[in-house]
């Protein structure tokens, strides 16, 4: 595969494939297994607790997995062009989509202190869970996650596969395919993401509604996956892995659509927040309660700095979006920020269920796996694959861009 | 368009395609042009690139006009709503940032797109300027249908323009032009068949005007009723002796179903009235609901005094004081008819009825503090007995 044949569209791009280096996938190895040993300990010293750690970096893995399947589906749903060469980065983080299925699983063991709807005691104390009980109950929650969760994972390995197939054969029909499937995908997500955000996030708190939440999470994710994949991207190229025909206009782009994904979450974050502040209901405001009183109100107010203001001033000025270093360093700022909204998302539920919040080193153990698993599924997959789509018929338009 | 044939503007070519333009661009850069344009009918990707030209500084004078527009509606709100003339809105602070959040965006795009608009038009673009050599060439004709064109001027060092035309057509252009300045224009305002025409039109839209709205306005059937035989409130009668035709009621009159209170005003008067209403279950429970709707909130659910208004109004006093206790019923009447210090009167809120009710309830709240013994009877006792003494 190192040699583009003439005929493809790939086959002036300039790029050759470079293998990544060992020490990438052995240093994801490591992280991956001391992340787990140490999860393995927090789940002997506290199980509940863990239950909770093991949950926000769970949510986390799937924001970043399946908002990059959303930006390869996107792209061939727009047809866009600048992001081609881009495109293989975004599938190689989404690889982490069939294992949800699996990595879930931990999870269903660990539902009684997640979720107080659960406790048949508590229901049958409670009218409003009651009522709620013919959509919150475990085994109609467990069948439809793992469904989405299969879903997501056929819909992956058709969309992934069809795009490695064009490196070879170069064939447009693949394309034509991909878009139609892409479209089909973006439908199923707007009601796939909203269910998963509804039921692992939302469930925490089940008096709690906002219909709005789904879209919250949406916005995360594809925030989280931008984020995720501009840093390796500048990476990758800065290294010479990619081809040397991308431009500071594809990062310029790159750049503007991070700038626009951080205003819309402060719209959709802002737009929940004062709707429900504005009416004052009980059973509404609550959820801003627990996360304003006991301390938390310092990690909101954190949350709305580090998530949107800093964001948004960072990648304002035009120059910004063209400079590697203020890009890398967004970046590591967004995945770092995006995971304290996680936080900010599942901790501050500890209190519906009667436990105390306290800081605890526990749940920062489960995120050095999730770092780990990714560098080492994207060594494991960038090893056998071209890092740009060589077959792409966009591929020439693409690298072609200019603003 | 007449010009001045003496005076050259400069020299245009047309191109076929964009690739072509943005060659020859490179070109006469490199070749050291600096007083040069071009014109396309859309904007060509890597086009500034080609012509050197720096990103606009058009974008600080949004960022300074939506900064300055945040600040200012921000400000603004906080001194009329919060300093100014402060008022409760839906039980919020005053300052209530997150419903002011909104106003500042909306605010901030609307100032931000207009100054970026109005820049634009007045420092960029430079209009109005009616008169650009450009105006009305073949060239123009071109460049805003499908050709795409670049202009050398004369005011380039290095402008000769039989030199610049080969120049041209040696990159490849198809087509040349020499521009020429315009002659200057003058125009008279103040011509007598304008003067006149603005005449005209001055009168026709005042006449108009005058005559929809005061006379066809006051035709029927448009006059819908306007005239009646009727007496209205600011007419004059020449029947009564103090010729208005809105006459003022006997003295004493009264409204329907309105009773007056015969000490309204008096803070303590001699006497009072005395308690209507007996204190049964329904009267009690009225009294309940109407104490907990307009009393409550400063009196406290229960009459003690414990006002949930969070110092946003004086707290109410106890209702379980001796002297409170003590008050006749008809004290009591008088006060929430006549108000009391800080309390204002309830007479429009409260209906007579409700009063008496209200006052009923508070005697209850008032028992409930200070028990007799007869009153720890087992209650389903009392409910045995009163089932036996209920005349069927």
């Amino acid at each position: 595969m190192s040699q583009i044949e003439s005929g493809m569209p790939g086959a002036q791009s300039g790029y050759i494939k470079k293998e990544l280096p060992k020490s990438l996938s052995k240093f994801g190895a490591s992280l991956l297994i001391i992340g787990l040993a140490l999860g393995l300990i927090s789940y002997l010293v506290d199980p509940a607790r863990s239950a909770y750690g093991y949950l926000t970096s769970f949510m986390y893995l799937v924001s970043i997995g399946i908002g990059s399947l959303f930006l390869v589906t996107m792209e061939y749903a727009a047809g866009a062009v600048w992001s081609v060469p881009f495109r293989r980065i975004a599938e190689f983080f989404a690889s982490v989509v069939p294992l949800f299925i699996i990595l879930v699983v931990p999870l269903f063991f660990g539902m009684n202190s997640l979720f107080s709807w659960t406790n048949p005691a508590v229901v049958a104390k409670d009218q409003v869970l009651q009522a709620k009980s013919a959509y919150l109950n475990v085994p109609f929650f467990i069948i439809r996650d793992l469904v989405i969760f299969l879903i997501w994972a056929i819909f992956y390995f058709v969309v992934i596969k069809n795009s490695r197939r064009q490196d070879k054969s170069g064939n447009q029909a693949l394309t034509t395919m991909n878009i139609r499937l892409s479209v089909a995908l973006i439908v199923i997500f707007a009601f796939t993401v909203s269910i998963i955000s509804f039921d692992w996030m939302m469930s925490m708190e089940p008096h709690w509604f906002s219909t709005i939440f789904g879209v919250y999470y949406f916005a995360d994710a594809v925030w989280g996956a931008l984020a995720v994949l501009t840093l390796a991207s500048v990476i990758l190229y800065q290294k010479g892995y990619l081809t040397s025909k991308i431009t500071k206009d594809h990062f310029y782009s790159l750049g503007t659509l991070l700038f626009a994904f951080t205003v819309f979450w402060a719209y959709i974050a802002f737009s929940q927040y004062m709707l429900q502040w504005y009416g004052n209901l009980p059973e509404e405001i609550i959820y801003f309660m627990h996360r304003w009183n006991g301390g938390w109100k310092v990690v909101s107010i954190i949350l709305v700095i580090t998530h949107f203001i800093v964001p948004f001033l960072l990648l304002l000025p035009r120059s910004s979006k063209t400079n590697f270093k203020l890009l890398k360093f967004v970046a590591v700022w967004i995945i770092l920020a995006q995971f304290l909204d996680m936080y900010w998302l599942v901790m501050p539920g500890m209190v519906n269920n009667g436990f105390e919040y306290s800081f605890s080193w526990t749940d920062f153990t489960f995120p050095i796996a999730v770092v780990g698993l990714v560098l080492v599924l994207f060594n494991f997959v960038a090893r056998k694959n071209n890092l740009i789509p060589v077959g792409d018929p966009k591929l020439k338009r693409g690298l072609d861009f200019h603003l | 368009m007449t010009h001045n044939d003496n005076k050259i503007y400069g020299v245009a070519a047309l191109f076929d395609n964009p690739d072509k333009i943005i060659k020859a661009v490179k070109k006469v850069k490199s070749d050291g042009y600096k007083y040069y344009d071009v014109n396309t009918p859309y904007p060509l990707h890597g086009m500034d690139e080609a012509m050197g030209l720096r990103p606009s500084r058009l974008g600080y004078v949004t960022l300074f006009f939506g900064f300055a527009a945040a600040v200012f509606i921000l400000s603004f709100m906080w001194w009329t709503l919060a300093i100014s003339y402060p008022l409760v809105i839906g039980g919020k602070p005053y300052f209530a940032l997150p419903a002011f959040v909104p106003i500042t965006f909306e605010f901030t795009v609307l100032l931000g797109v207009l100054s970026t608009v109005i820049g634009m038009i007045t420092v960029v673009f430079n209009l109005p300027f009616n008169s650009h050599p450009l105006h009305d060439t073949e060239y123009m004709r071109n460049v805003s249908a499908d050709k795409y064109g670049i202009v050398i001027e004369s005011a380039d060092p290095l402008f000769e323009e039989t030199k610049v035309r080969g120049y041209l057509k040696n990159l490849g252009a198809f087509f040349t032009e020499t521009i020429y300045e315009p002659e200057k224009e003058t125009y008279k305002i103040f011509q007598p068949k304008f003067l006149a025409f603005l005449g005209v039109i001055a009168i026709l839209t005042s006449g108009s005007t005058y005559v929809t709205l005061n006379k066809f306005m006051y035709l029927t059937p448009f006059d819908f009723m306007l005239n009646q035989k009727k007496g209205s409130a600011q007419a004059e009668s020449n029947f009564f002796y103090d010729k208005r035709e809105m006459r003022t009621p006997v003295e004493g009159t009264v409204a329907r179903g309105y009773i007056p209170y015969a000490f309204k005003g008096q803070a303590d008067p001699k006497e009072f009235l005395s308690n209507p209403l007996l204190p049964t279950m329904k009267n009690l429970q009225l009294g309940q609901k109407k104490f907990l709707t307009y009393c409550s909130p400063c009196h406290g659910y229960y009459g003690d005094g414990d006002s949930r208004l969070r110092g946003q109004f004086p707290a109410g006093r106890t209702l379980h004081s001796a002297r409170v206790i003590g008050f006749s019923d008809g004290k009591i009447y008088n006060i929430i008819t006549n108000g009391q210090n800080v309390m204002p009167s309830y007479a429009y809120q409260i209906t007579r009825n409700e009063r008496w009710a209200i006052i009923n309830y508070i005697r209850v709240l008032q028992r409930a503090q200070n028990p007799e013994p007869s009153d720890f009877t087992d209650i389903k006792e009392i409910n045995k007995e009163s089932d036996k003494n209920v005349p069927n």
